[in-house]
């Protein structure tokens, strides 16, 4: 049985359009204007007990959205949803026992109580037993290595702090699907780390799906199998973090110590120049030719040392991202003189 | 490392072939009351421990809401000379009692659901399987808990003050004594009179899925309330003035049920209708809980578009 099963999903927003300065405050007053925005565009989306799946996309892109859908916050404007076979938007108990959702910058700690109040209250919510609350609150926390701070209030614990409280709080239950919406987002990073290896320990015990989205790409490539790219409401890419970089990223990354001095028009027949310092040398290779290339660049240059890279997964993202912006941009602009410009290929999130 | 929960085997799988829940339902009259019970046991404790936090504020607002202690000096000198429909003795007892069961009738769930909605902290209320409502009702009663003693030293001191209202004057001397039957009568609708106020103000504040500022539309129920409740005179005031068609019309809105009523039932010489007081405050606590769960039901689609 699938776990989410959204098919053909599309959100879209009334929003009001404001001018600025006061005609635009008085045209609004008597004549008030609205835009549709689309927010997800004919989403499609599977996921397998057990998965991690990871998010990506710039702000904007839908990523939170489809979380809000997933979770019974918002309903789709259109598509269907099924989520351990619930209609999430209906909210029924049986759904709402197994799942949770993380938002980064929503909490549902009690502010200036400690946490260990907001986990009795979620323990007679959820009707588990106290013995049986007390003793998942043990782990968790061991887990997350704060058993020392459950008794202080939350208003006095670091942002870190709150966030593995939050966590605890959201995990009391056991969910089966764990949507995560930026756990890491303004953590340090012995925080982020912790909150990572707890999350990849939750998964692998207890079997959980999880669904995140961060703007941290090192959440996404330590705890994802797969990611999903979505830009302005559409799915870019759903497939392997590995396949990812092979689609989008054709050239690889070699870098070379040399035993002395080349000049520079002699790295031409093996790749473009990435950088070029003295006896440290960066070259781009298509990944196709790598293995014919390598050897005979090894034979050909006095080489010292070499290794290959695959570029940064930030870097691919960024790329597929400005190529999708580019395209985008291209064909409003064949339409319309007065298109935005494309996004910075390092906009991603 | 320990596993997450003692109670899964990965060997047995479930019949939807999930992870068993780390959580069940109630099953069964019993266990559901039990489970309720527990619920309202420990979210009243954990609120009173956070309204506790709050303990300066909440003397503040004790105080601040001590309009019938003034109105009781307004008014003895009327009852004084028997220009007001109550005896002096009664109408010191009147107002004191009307204190008492305004202090056990606040609502601010208008404030705090708006709070909820514009911050978008309604959110992980809306992902547990237990009725907003619950939080927001018991969070009230924690908040009574908290103020509790202060409304016990305010009366003994409006008693300094009022001798006469505890010991009886010469006229009528005895201890003030509603007796049992009717003191308990008097909690019972205290508390009606309190889910009644909650309930209006609830229904009321579903609009802030709609109005941003739903608080703005307050008065329209507080200024009603506070003439007509009884707070300001007790409703048969009207009927001794303009004769029983004004008792009857007021009678007829849910605002003499939140404290004049209620009040009545503590002081010992006022005739009160027990029987459509009841009936009343169970009327209008329906007519708002139907109001709020429609409301309820079309504001939460608007919810998610501002937001969540």
């Amino acid at each position: 049985m699938r776990v989410v099963d959204a098919q053909h999903i599309v959100k879209t927003y009334r929003v009001a359009d404001k001018a600025p300065g006061f005609g635009g405050t008085m045209r609004h007053l008597f004549r008030r204007k609205h835009r549709d925005v689309e927010a997800v565009r004919g989403v499609s989306i599977a996921i397998e007990p057990g998965e991690v799946v990871g998010f990506l996309g710039s702000n904007g892109a839908g990523k939170t959205t489809m979380l809000k859908m997933l979770a019974g916050l918002m309903q789709p404007t259109d598509g269907v949803v099924r989520v351990l076979g619930h209609d999430p938007f209906r909210r029924e108990a049986a759904f709402l026992r197994r799942i949770a959702l993380v938002m980064g910058n929503k909490q549902q700690l009690i502010w200036d109580l400690p946490p260990a109040e907001t986990f009795r209250i979620n323990a007679a919510v959820y009707n588990i037993p106290d013995d049986v609350a007390q003793a998942r609150v043990d782990r968790l926390a061991a887990l997350l290595e704060i058993e020392d701070e459950l008794h202080r209030p939350v208003r006095k614990l670091s942002l870190g702090q709150r966030m593995k409280s939050e966590l605890i709080a959201a995990l009391l239950h056991e969910p089966t699907v764990l949507f995560l919406d930026e756990p890491t987002l303004g953590l340090d990073v012995n925080a982020q780390a912790a909150v990572r290896s707890f999350l990849r320990t939750y998964n692998a015990e207890r079997g959980a799906a999880i669904l995140l989205t961060s703007h941290y790409m090192a959440d996404i490539t330590a705890l994802c199998d797969r990611v999903v790219l979505i830009d302005k409401g559409s799915i870019l890419h759903d497939g392997a973090l590995a396949t990812l970089v092979d689609r989008f990223a054709p050239l690889r990354e070699v870098a070379l110590k040399l035993t002395e001095p080349v000049a520079p028009e002699r790295f031409a027949a093996f790749g473009e120049v990435e950088s070029c310092d003295g006896l440290a040398v960066k070259l781009l290779v298509p990944r196709e030719g790598l293995a014919e290339r390598l050897p005979r660049l090894l034979a050909e240059l006095p080489v010292l040392d070499l290794t290959v890279h695959d570029p940064p997964v930030e870097e691919v993202v960024g790329r597929v991202f400005a190529e999708a912006s580019q395209s985008t941009a291209g064909a409003a602009s064949a339409v319309d003189p007065d298109a935005p410009e494309p996004l910075e290929a390092g906009a991603v999130s | 490392m320990d596993g997450f929960s003692e109670n899964i085997d990965p060997s047995r799988p479930t019949p939807d072939g999930l992870p068993e829940p780390g959580s069940s339902p109630p099953v069964g009259p019993a266990a559901w009351l039990r489970d309720r019970l527990r619920r309202t046991r420990v979210m009243t404790g954990v609120f009173y421990a956070l309204m506790v936090e709050y303990r300066i504020e909440i003397l503040l607002w004790a105080v601040a809401t001590a309009l019938p202690l003034i109105m009781l000096g307004l008014w003895s000198e009327a009852a004084a000379s028997g220009k007001f429909v109550l005896g002096p003795l009664d109408t010191m007892r009147y107002f004191i009692a009307v204190f008492v069961v305004r202090q056990f009738t606040v609502a601010w769930v208008l404030y705090d659901f708006e709070y909820h909605v514009v911050s978008g902290k309604l959110t992980p209320f809306l992902l547990a399987p237990c009725d907003p409502t619950w939080r927001f009702f018991l969070i009230h009663i924690g908040e009574q808990g908290c103020r509790l003693p202060f409304v016990a030293a305010l009366v003994g001191f409006a008693m300094l003050i009022y001798p006469e209202a505890l010991r009886g004057t010469e006229a009528r001397p005895g201890v003030w004594a509603p007796g049992w039957g009717r003191f308990a009568l008097a909690v019972l609708a205290v508390f009606l009179a309190f889910a009644m106020r909650f309930f209006m103000q609830y229904a009321l504040a579903m609009l802030a899925f709609w109005v941003e500022r739903v608080s703005a539309l307050e008065p329209v129920s507080f200024v009603p309330y506070v003439f007509l409740s009884g707070m300001v005179f007790p409703v048969t005031q009207l009927q001794a003035q303009y004769g029983d068609w004004a008792y009857e019309l007021v009678l007829l809105t849910p605002f003499p049920w939140m404290a004049w009523f209620p009040a009545s039932l503590l002081v010992p010489g006022v005739e009160v209708p027990i029987v459509r007081g009841f009936a009343t405050q169970l009327v209008w606590i329906g007519v708002f809980l139907v109001l709020q769960r429609f409301l309820w039901h079309r504001g939460l689609r608007k919810y998610s578009a501002m937001g969540a």
